[in-house]
């Protein structure tokens, strides 16, 4: 079963810090080749803590279902 | 729960490496490795493998409030991320380094004498001559230590206010050595990316 939620980046303004994927519980961001934080939606819970430290404010959490 | 790595343990490094300069001016050279392995890594292997591991300072801004609870955890304001704001900064500061490297030619050529004060915030002039027993260097590489040092030091007390008004790596949002890196990467991927999701 899913998660409710998931995190989502705006990739124009990401600075790939990596801040996001070094907090993740779940190993489900990373920085793809250095050029902007993606997400595994599959593993992602939606826990928000990769929001919580992203230092552009560039990661919102939103239903998995309005992003589908 | 999630394994930590060892280079979370590398927020020692600009400690050491501010307490070495403090001592001898000369050792701020080794601040080129902070400067180049980055470019480095960004130019051979396409990615911000530093950044989102081995910065020290990085680790240092993550380390402190950790311990300290000294940041107000905050969102930074977004302008401070905004390319307008991150590529003046770097602009800035490249221009910064290269009259560090200006300021060293003309000491090497005799044109000016060595200046023994780190420059804070590039205004205040603090004096350092213990750093440095002149003879014991070449001058021009004493001068080159000197600003390398300031420029070290200032971008760390930015990076320390932000890290304690807003949130702890705050300072990469806007850090030159980040915005320098992420644009040789995505220039590496000439506009190639997967698709959104």
């Amino acid at each position: 079963m899913p998660s409710p939620r998931h995190a989502q980046v705006e990739r124009e303004r990401c600075v790939s810090c990596g801040s996001c994927a070094n907090e993740c519980p779940r190993e489900a961001i990373s920085v793809w080749r250095g050029c902007f934080a993606i997400i595994d939606k599959a593993r992602c819970i939606g826990c928000g803590k990769c929001a919580r430290v992203c230092p552009a404010d560039c990661i919102s959490i939103v239903k998995r279902e309005a992003a589908q | 729960m999630k394994k930590r790595n060892w280079y979370k343990w590398l927020w020692i490094w600009p400690v050491v490496y501010f307490s070495l300069g403090f001592f001898n001016i000369l050792f701020a050279w080794l601040g080129m490795i902070d400067f180049l392995l980055p470019l480095f890594i960004a130019v051979f292997f396409g990615n911000k493998w530093f950044c989102n591991n081995i910065c020290g300072r990085a680790q240092l801004f993550v380390f402190l409030p950790r311990f300290f609870k000294c940041s107000r955890q905050k969102v930074a304001p977004r302008w401070m991320s905004s390319a307008l704001f991150r590529y003046g900064f770097l602009a800035f500061f490249l221009t910064m380094f290269g009259s560090i490297i200006h300021q060293s030619i003309m000491v090497f050529n005799g044109v000016s004498s060595l200046r023994q004060t780190v420059t804070l915030l590039w205004t205040f002039q603090i004096p350092w001559r213990w750093a440095y027993v002149q003879g014991s260097g070449s001058d021009w590489s004493a001068q080159f230590s000197y600003g390398f040092y300031s420029l070290m030091l200032t971008s760390a007390i930015i990076g320390l206010i932000v890290m304690v008004f807003y949130c702890p790596r705050a300072w990469c949002s806007f850090c030159p050595m980040g915005s320098m890196t992420q644009l040789i990467c995505k220039a590496k991927q000439k506009g190639k990316y997967p698709p959104e999701d």
